[in-house]
C-alpha cells in the first residue's frame, strides 16, 4: 500500500456523512436518552451504534478483498459497480426496513440494528471504490495488472485496508452522530426534526448509483 | 415522489402535536345499514369556521359497493414515521385505509390531489385478505413505524380467533398475519401500543358470528363476549400476558395508551356489565416492582331506571338504560379522557392527570335511547343515535361526535332507526365543553356517519417514539 493513495479524508468525510443522518443512528441515541430520561443513555448508546457501523464497513471490505483474490480485478470493480447502482435504484424506489426493530433495545441489539441499517444503505459498499482504488493504487507499480495473479498480490498486500478503511470511515461516523445526539438532546430538541431532515435517502442513492457509474468507467 | 423534508404533519411528540396548526377537514366513515341500495362513502365535513362551508358535508366518495360495514379507518403514514428504529419520515400522510367490517374488503382513499375530493386508489377485495392473512371482518387502522396495522375480528367461518395483520405501507399489499405466539387471545376488538416499551395491546368484543346478527342476550347473560385485554411483545409477536378483567364486565372495546411514550397507562371501555348493566372503564399499568401488568377500575357509571315503554325489546324486561360505553378518548397531552354513553345519550369529559383518580369535568347530552336529547342547532327537535365515534383535535380544544355503532347493532337499540348526526365541541383549555352551535351535520337518510379522521391527524391517528 502506497501510504499516499490511502484515502483516508474521503473515508472520513463519508463517515461524517453518515453521522449526519437521523436514520444512521444518532436519532436512536436521543431517543434512548429521552425514554429513560437519563444523558449516560444517550452516550452508551454511542459505542454499539459505532460497533454495528464499523462491522458493516468491515463485512463489506473484506467480502471485496476475499472476492479480489479468485476474480480478476475488473470484474471485481464491475460487481462493486453493479452493486452500487442495485442499490442506489433499490433505495429510490422502496423504502426498506429493519425488521424486529423497537425502543427498548440492549447494546447487543443496538449494535446488530446498525450494522444493518448501515449496510442497507449501502454504506460498506459506498466505501469500496475508495478501497479498490487504494488497492489499484498498490497495483499500479507491478506489469500486467489485468491478470489475476497481480490482484492476487495485491489483495494480500492491502489487508490492512480491511481494518483501516472501517476504522477511519467509523472515526468520521461517530464524531458526527456524538456531536449531533448531544447537541440535539441537550440544546436542540428534535422539533428540529420537522425543519431540518433532509431526505438524504434520495441524496444518498443517487451518490450510490453516481460512484457505481464512476467505478465502472475509471 | 419522496418529500424532501418529513411531512409537516408528523410530530416527535405527542407536546409537539398539541401545538399542531386547527383541522380545516374532517373525513368521516358513512355506511348503509345493510343493503339499502346505497353506497358507502367517505365523507369529507368542512371544520374552518372561517370558511362558508363551515359545518357541512362539503365532499363524498362513493365507494363501490354498499353493505361493507365501514367502522375505523387509519392513515397510511403518521408521526410514527420518525421513530428511530425504522425511520421514514419523508413519506407523505396522504392515503386512508378503510376496511369493510361486513365484507372485509379494504379501501385505500388517496386524498390527493384536492383533499375535498378524495379518490378510490385501490380495492383489496375480501378474498385476498382472508387468503393471505386467514383473517376476515377486519376492523381497527394503525400508522405503524414499519408497516399498516390491522385487525380482524375472526376468521372467515365467523369464529375466532381474530387478530392482527399488516399491509406493507407503499404498495398496500396484504402482509399476513401478525402473530408468532397468540398464547390464550381468541377474540378481538381493537388494538394499539406503547411504541416506547415495545407492547401491543389488544382487546375482546365477541367472534363475527356474535356481533353480526345484533348482541346475543344468552351469551351476554352467560358471560360469553369479551372480558379481557392482552399484552403482546410489539418486536418478538408474542403474547406476554392475559389481564382478565372482573367476570361480569362485557364487551372490552377501545384501548386508549397513553400518548406519552415514557407512561405505560392507558385506558378501555367496557361497555356492560352483566350484574347491573352499568358501564365502566378500566385502566392497565405497568407495575415496575414486578414486571406485571395490573388493571383496574377506575370509572363506573351506572344504568338509569327508564319507563320500559320507552325502552326497545332488548332492554323492556330490564327496566333500564345502560350507558353503553362504546367508543372513549384520550386528549394528546393525557389530561382528558372523553367518554361516549350511545345509551344514555352522554359525552362525559373526565380528567386523568391521575390516571388512578379520573374526575368528571363536564358532561353534555345529545341523543340517548330515552331522552332523545336536541342540539342547539334543532331547538327543541329530538335527535336519536347517541355520542358514539368521538375523536379529538391534536390541541385538545375540539372535538367531534358521531351517533352511529354498528347497523345490526343500532337496529336493537334505536329501532326507529338511526338519523346520522355529526356534532362539534369546544373543550375549554382546563376542563369544560359545550356544543358548538352552528356545527351539526346531518346526513341524508340511509348513511350513517361511523368514526372521524382530522385532516393532519387526530389524538386517536397518532402514535410518537418520543415524549419531548
Amino acid at each position: 500500500m502506497h501510504d499516499s493513495s490511502f484515502p483516508w479524508l474521503s473515508l472520513l468525510i463519508l463517515g461524517a456523512v453518515h453521522g449526519i443522518n437521523p436514520a444512521m443512528g444518532w436519532l436512536f441515541a436521543v431517543g434512548r436518552g429521552l425514554q429513560l430520561r437519563d444523558r449516560r443513555a444517550v452516550w452508551r448508546a454511542l459505542g454499539p451504534l459505532a460497533v454495528g457501523h464499523a462491522l458493516a464497513i468491515v463485512v463489506a471490505v473484506l467480502l471485496a478483498l476475499a472476492l479480489g483474490r479468485v476474480i480478476p480485478g475488473r470484474w471485481l470493480r464491475w460487481a462493486v459497480a453493479a452493486a452500487l447502482i442495485a442499490t442506489g435504484i433499490d433505495g429510490l424506489l422502496r423504502h426498506r426496513h429493519v425488521s424486529l426493530g423497537g425502543m427498548r433495545v440492549g447494546a447487543r441489539e443496538l449494535a446488530t440494528w446498525s450494522f444493518l441499517m448501515a449496510s442497507a444503505h449501502g454504506a460498506g459498499l459506498m466505501v469500496l471504490p475508495f478501497v479498490l482504488g487504494a488497492a489499484s493504487g498498490g497495483m499500479a507499480a507491478m506489469p500486467h495488472h489485468d491478470h489475476a495473479m497481480p490482484v492476487l498480490a495485491a489483495g494480500l498486500s492491502i489487508d490492512p485496508l480491511g481494518i483501516t478503511a472501517p476504522l477511519v470511515h467509523t472515526a468520521g461516523y461517530l464524531a458526527v452522530t456524538a456531536a449531533l445526539a448531544v447537541v440535539v438532546y441537550e440544546r436542540v430538541g428534535l422539533g428540529i426534526l420537522r425543519r431540518a431532515w433532509i431526505n438524504v435517502n434520495a441524496l444518498w442513492a443517487g451518490a450510490l448509483i453516481v460512484s457505481g457509474l464512476l467505478t465502472a468507467v475509471l | 415522489m419522496p418529500r424532501m423534508l418529513p411531512d409537516p404533519t408528523f410530530y416527535p411528540s405527542p407536546k409537539l402535536a398539541g401545538d399542531a396548526p386547527a383541522e380545516s377537514l374532517a373525513y368521516v366513515a358513512l355506511l348503509t345499514p345493510g343493503d339499502n341500495g346505497k353506497k358507502d362513502a367517505l365523507g369529507v365535513v368542512d371544520t374552518d369556521p372561517e370558511s362558508p362551508d363551515y359545518g357541512t358535508l362539503v365532499g363524498k366518495l362513493e365507494l363501490p359497493q354498499g353493505g361493507n360495514e365501514l367502522h375505523h379507518f387509519g392513515w397510511n403514514a403518521c408521526s410514527s414515521h420518525l421513530c428511530a428504529y425504522a425511520p421514514n419520515p419523508h413519506m407523505a400522510r396522504r392515503f386512508l385505509v378503510l376496511p369493510g367490517t361486513n365484507s372485509s374488503r379494504i379501501h385505500i382513499v388517496d386524498t390527493e390531489p384536492d383533499p375535498r375530493k378524495p379518490r378510490l386508489a385501490k380495492v383489496i377485495e375480501g378474498e385476498e385478505v382472508i387468503a393471505k392473512t386467514g383473517y376476515a371482518f377486519p376492523h381497527t387502522v394503525h400508522c405503524g413505524p414499519d408497516g399498516i396495522y390491522l385487525n380482524a375480528l375472526g376468521g372467515k367461518n365467523g369464529e375466532g380467533p381474530g387478530g392482527i395483520f399488516m399491509l406493507d405501507h407503499e404498495t398496500f399489499e396484504v402482509r399476513g398475519a401478525w402473530e408468532l405466539d397468540r398464547g390464550p387471545q381468541y377474540l378481538a376488538y381493537d388494538f394499539w401500543w406503547h411504541l416506547g416499551h415495545d407492547v401491543m395491546l389488544t382487546s375482546e368484543w365477541g367472534t363475527p358470528n356474535m356481533v353480526r346478527n345484533g348482541a346475543i342476550p344468552e351469551q351476554l347473560l352467560a358471560g360469553k363476549y369479551g372480558n379481557a385485554i392482552h399484552v403482546w411483545d410489539l418486536r418478538r409477536r408474542k403474547h406476554l400476558q392475559k389481564l382478565a378483567l372482573d367476570a361480569d364486565q362485557q364487551m372490552v372495546l377501545e384501548l386508549r395508551p397513553a400518548h406519552d411514550p415514557r407512561r405505560s397507562y392507558g385506558f378501555v371501555g367496557v361497555v356492560v356489565s352483566t350484574k347491573d348493566l352499568s358501564s365502566a372503564i378500566w385502566m392497565w399499568m405497568h407495575n415496575d416492582a414486578t414486571g406485571q401488568w395490573e388493571t383496574r377500575k377506575v370509572i363506573e357509571i351506572p344504568a338509569q331506571p327508564a319507563d320500559p315503554e320507552l325502552l326497545p325489546p332488548f332492554l323492556q324486561g330490564f327496566k333500564a338504560v345502560p350507558p353503553f360505553i362504546t367508543d372513549i378518548n384520550l386528549s394528546l397531552d393525557d389530561r382528558f379522557l372523553y367518554v361516549s354513553c350511545w345509551g344514555t345519550g352522554e359525552l362525559r369529559q373526565y380528567d386523568v392527570r391521575d390516571p388512578l383518580e379520573p374526575k368528571l369535568t363536564a358532561t353534555l347530552e345529545i341523543g340517548g335511547i330515552v331522552k332523545r336529547t336536541g342540539h342547539p342547532k334543532t331547538g327543541a327537535r329530538a335527535l336519536n343515535g347517541g355520542p358514539q365515534m368521538v375523536e379529538v383535535s391534536r390541541d385538545g380544544r375540539r372535538v367531534y361526535l358521531t351517533n352511529a355503532l354498528y347497523s345490526p347493532w343500532d337496529a336493537q337499540f334505536y329501532p326507529d332507526g338511526i338519523r346520522g348526526w355529526m356534532a362539534r365541541i369546544d373543550a375549554a383549555p382546563g376542563g369544560g365543553m359545550s356544543f358548538d352551535p352552528q356545527f351539526l351535520v346531518e346526513f341524508e337518510d340511509g348513511l350513517r356517519p361511523h368514526q372521524v379522521r382530522l385532516q393532519g391527524g387526530d389524538a386517536s391517528s397518532d402514535s410518537f417514539c418520543y415524549a419531548d
